[in-house]
């Protein structure tokens, strides 16, 4: 079953397409982020959903019916969704509970089912005692809170978030996003989530769905999409990778000074042809000597780069014989000197082919 | 206009069914076809025309521009112009500098002053200096007599540097106003940049700060330029009896009987196209913000420790502003409740009199008072209701070609209210209409000289409230008008009541537009400054002069009040 279905939307401001043919259907209950770099397309997306833009093409379904297509547009106000601003958009001349109880007046709920419902949202997000501030009087923190009580106490169809912890500090935003996720654990309400943070995207979704220039990447849950991602975008964009570009050519897998069998990638296609791999610096082991292990690619090198962050050594390591610069993740206790020989280790098992670089 | 029209539909037949707000569009564009566009296209046309046959004609060109007296007065205009903004720039530039830059004292006072000086009209000013500066009556001459034994005084308010000087006075805010603004946004350390490489304050001043508000400070000076031109009550004042004009004086004379409208049309063309040539000199000028715009936050600001200077500083401001502010009133003030102003402060000369004479006496001073309020205040609701309706479709972009009506908002600006009356006039005294001397004609001009800072303020007030505000009650469940209702409204309130008595404030002492408009019954305060001047008889003038100053210091407290700050002082409205 189907609560919400985008059916190749588009939207183009004069000459330049913001959006093109996006497809999507949500599952009730399904939480989905729409991730991607500023100006690929996913705030207006969002803002289509809204009822605020009208698409160009395509078209938006709930439920079966129509919502929006280039000829008619259901107002945003007859939609029985509700929305997250990324200025949280909290009215300053109303208190928190007038606020949140604007959307329970608009639809004449009688005076106590109201003030029940007020009161356990406010202590839901923890308000309670607030209820009679002004929003001036709040923190951000606080200020985002409203603003989901706000949209959540209405129970709406689908509930539309627009990058709204962009204006959080590092670590209220940590703590608002797993609030987020427990709302919708409790509440089970259909969410389409827009951001540009790929942690906040992982921690919260179902599912995500990357956009790049106005069209989908790639749709899927975040272990898959960090372990297989599909394009050069997405592995690019979710967390950090090696690209090796070269071709295949006589059972081995031949990249600048370098080559390996190319029979030891499970399911490759061996017929000749350019190839590119996206291998994350977490997949790659650095030894002494020469490892004994069968079923890894490996390659004698050196370091060329090195950094500590506290959490893991990020090293920079070239082959023998080859211009290529690899990064690699190891454990703090891995420690190795600025010039000194290794072992590169890669896992041909972990490593995901990607569509060449020339027809990215 | 019919093309847009045609376009505008178009572009709905094609993307939905047809949309009520067109009719708006359409009832919106028509009222500034009325007050703006109108308007404009007559005075034009009526310079062209021959008065009785209605042919095409350049004669009336010919009649302007032919005397030499005319062409001296347009002469004049500009060298009056030129040295009122010359004098303005000795004025306001120190003042500005040392109140934005400086540790100097009473900073408050200062800029309350020059507030004071800004709301002041300047006919009234020159009234004041009448009395202060008139040959051999004026208290200055007097004491200079007293002091040095001179058989007659030195000064003459009656000729050409007097009149420059009166007009600078009260001019120089505009400047003060434009570099005060420009130079709160220097970030201090480009003044340290320079120090730290071994610049000493005069030098980083010379080279450094003044530079990066050079922009700001030729803006302002074009603005003053402009004023001073379009300039009617002071000129009407001292150029008259002093015996040479200016264009506006000569413009008022094509008005006297027999009148030659079709001939003052042809005067005012080009007083309109140059004040549209410079404006749009002056928005160039500040729109290359390159060395302006500076470095967004502007950084760490720091006074600069003037030591002794600062006093020396603050005694220049004073100075100045004494002469636009503290002599006048206080030589207004004397003469309003003298007996007969001459005679000095003594108790036998106090009276109440001249108030009373006007108030209940005079025939029509009375109803000028309650004129001049009534009509600002209509102008005043009618040009915030228009901007406000205007500026929201804008913002919305609710439809297109909307920015065509923000332009129509924004056009009045440049034209001097002197040519707007005339071509008022030209528009709308003939039949059918025949609104000559109506209440109605006074408020429609009122309202279209002051629509630019009506559209101007109600368009940062929309501006100002984040559209994610109203998209939140509709996400909600709530329609539009609710959202205006509930949201907009309240949240735009206290910028609405400033923007409106930025309109208010200045319709209530506007001359140069009822000039030439108003009817018997029709008089405004300013204009019955005007007629008793003529009487000469300066006790009830300044009476009258001391209400209307009164009634306009208690309307800017209110304003204070409510919306708070220097609600007047702040840039953006030119």
């Amino acid at each position: 079953m189907t609560k919400l279905a985008l059916v190749d939307l588009g939207r183009s401001f004069g000459q330049t397409a913001a959006v093109q043919s996006v497809s999507l259907a949500l599952a009730p209950g399904e939480f989905v982020s729409l991730l991607g770099p500023s100006g690929c397309g996913k705030t207006t997306t969002l803002r289509m959903i809204a009822g605020f833009i009208k698409p160009t093409a395509g078209r938006i379904e709930m439920n079966g019916a129509l919502l929006s297509d280039p000829h008619r547009v259901v107002p945003p106000e007859k939609r029985g969704m509700s929305m997250i601003f990324q200025s949280y958009a909290i009215w300053p001349n109303m208190t928190v509970r007038e606020n949140v109880a604007f959307g329970l007046k608009l639809r004449r709920m009688p005076g106590e089912d109201m003030q029940r419902r007020l009161n356990l949202i406010l202590d839901v997000v923890r308000l309670g005692a607030l209820a009679d501030r002004y929003p001036a009087e709040l923190s951000g923190g606080q200020q985002q809170r409203v603003a989901l009580a706000r949209a959540i106490v209405i129970e709406p169809e689908v509930l539309l978030l627009d990058e709204p912890l962009s204006n959080l500090d590092a670590n209220l935003r940590e703590e608002m996003r797993a609030e987020i996720r427990r709302l919708h654990d409790e509440f089970r309400i259909t969410t389409v989530y827009v951001t540009h943070d790929q942690s906040e995207a992982m921690v919260t979704s179902d599912r995500i769905v990357v956009m790049s220039q106005g069209r989908i990447e790639q749709v899927d849950d975040p272990v898959s999409l960090y372990n297989r991602p599909r394009t050069r975008f997405v592995a690019g964009f979710i967390g950090r990778t090696n690209f090796l570009d070269g071709h295949i050519d006589g059972g081995m897998a031949v990249f600048p000074g370098i080559a390996a069998p190319a029979g030891m990638v499970p399911g490759l296609k061996l017929a000749p042809r350019p190839v590119s791999f996206s291998v994350r610096p977490n997949t790659v082991a650095l030894h002494r000597t020469q490892p004994a292990a069968d079923g890894i690619w490996c390659f004698p090198g050196r370091i060329v780069e090195r950094a500590f962050l506290g959490e893991h050594w990020d090293y920079g390591v070239q082959p023998d014989g080859s211009d290529l610069r690899l990064r690699v993740a190891t454990s703090p206790q891995d420690v190795h000197g600025l010039g000194d020989a290794v072992w590169i280790g890669i896992d041909p098992a972990r490593i995901v082919e990607i569509p060449p670089a020339e027809s990215a | 206009m019919a093309r847009y029209l045609r376009q505008l539909m178009r572009a709905h037949v094609v993307s939905r069914r047809f949309d009520p707000l067109i009719l708006l569009w359409v009832a919106l564009a028509a009222v500034l076809g009325f007050l703006v566009v109108n308007p404009l296209l007559r005075l034009i046309l009526t310079s062209l025309e021959a008065p009785d046959t209605g042919t095409f004609t350049i004669a009336n060109y010919l009649a302007a521009y032919g005397r030499p007296r005319y062409v001296q007065a347009l002469w004049n205009s500009l060298w009056l112009g030129a040295s009122v903004t010359v004098l303005c720039l000795f004025f306001a530039l120190p003042i500005a500098w040392a109140v934005s830059r400086t540790d100097m004292p009473g900073k408050g006072a200062v800029r309350l002053m020059v507030l004071g000086a800004f709301i002041t009209p300047p006919y009234l000013g020159a009234i004041g200096w009448i009395l202060l500066a008139g040959p051999n009556a004026g208290w200055l001459n007097r004491l200079w007599m007293a002091l040095t034994g001179a058989p007659e005084g030195v000064l003459d308010i009656y000729s050409f540097p007097g009149l420059t000087f009166i007009i600078a006075i009260y001019s120089f805010p505009y400047l003060f106003i434009f570099t005060a603004s420009a130079l709160d946004v220097v970030s201090s350390e480009m003044e340290d940049a320079a120090n730290i490489l071994g610049a000493g304050t005069l030098r980083t001043v010379l080279k450094v700060t003044l530079p990066m508000v050079l922009p700001a400070i030729l803006g302002g000076a074009i603005v003053t330029f402009l004023e001073t031109i379009a300039l009617f009550g002071s000129p009407a004042l001292i150029a008259i009896p002093a015996r040479f004009n200016v264009v506006t004086t000569q413009l008022q004379q094509f008005f006297s009987p027999p009148v030659r409208s079709e001939v003052a049309a042809a005067y005012a063309v080009p007083l309109l196209l140059v004040t549209v040539a410079m404006f749009a000199l002056q928005r160039r000028l500040i729109a290359r913000k390159g060395f302006v715009a500076l470095t967004g936050k502007g950084g760490e600001r720091r006074l600069i420790a003037l030591g002794p200077w600062r006093f020396v500083l603050l005694g220049y401001a004073l100075f100045v502003l004494s002469l636009s502010v503290l002599l006048p009133y206080a030589s207004l003030s004397q003469a309003a409740l003298a007996r007969a102003w001459g005679q000095g402060w003594s108790f036998a000369n106090l009276t109440l009199g001249n108030f009373y004479y006007l108030l209940f006496e005079h025939e029509t001073a009375g109803r000028s008072v309650v004129n001049s309020f009534l009509y600002a205040g209509a102008a005043a609701c009618l040009a915030i209701g228009l901007s406000l309706s205007i500026a929201y479709i804008v913002n919305r972009r609710l439809l297109p070609f909307a920015g065509m009506l923000s332009f129509l908002c924004m056009a009045p600006f440049v034209v001097p209210g002197i040519v707007l009356a005339i071509a008022f006039y030209a528009a709308y005294a003939p039949p059918p209409l025949a609104l000559y001397g109506t209440a109605l004609i006074l408020i429609l001009a009122f309202t279209t000289r002051f629509l630019p800072i009506g559209y101007a303020n109600a368009s940062a007030a929309i501006r100002g409230i984040n559209p994610e505000m109203e998209e939140a009650v509709r996400i909600l469940g709530g329609g539009r008008l609710l959202a205006v209702r509930r949201v907009m409204a309240p949240l735009m309130k206290r910028s609405l009541v400033g923007a409106w008595l930025l309109v208010f404030i200045p319709a209530t002492r506007e001359l140069s537009t009822a000039m030439f408009l108003y009817g018997p019954r029709t008089r405004t305060m300013s204009v019955m400054l005007l007629d008793l001047s003529e009487e000469g008889n300066f006790e009830r003038l300044a009476a009258l002069g001391f209400l209307l100053l009164a009634a306009t210091i208690v309307i800017v407290g209110v304003g204070f009040r409510l919306v708070g700050g220097d609600f007047m002082l702040r840039r953006g409205r030119s």
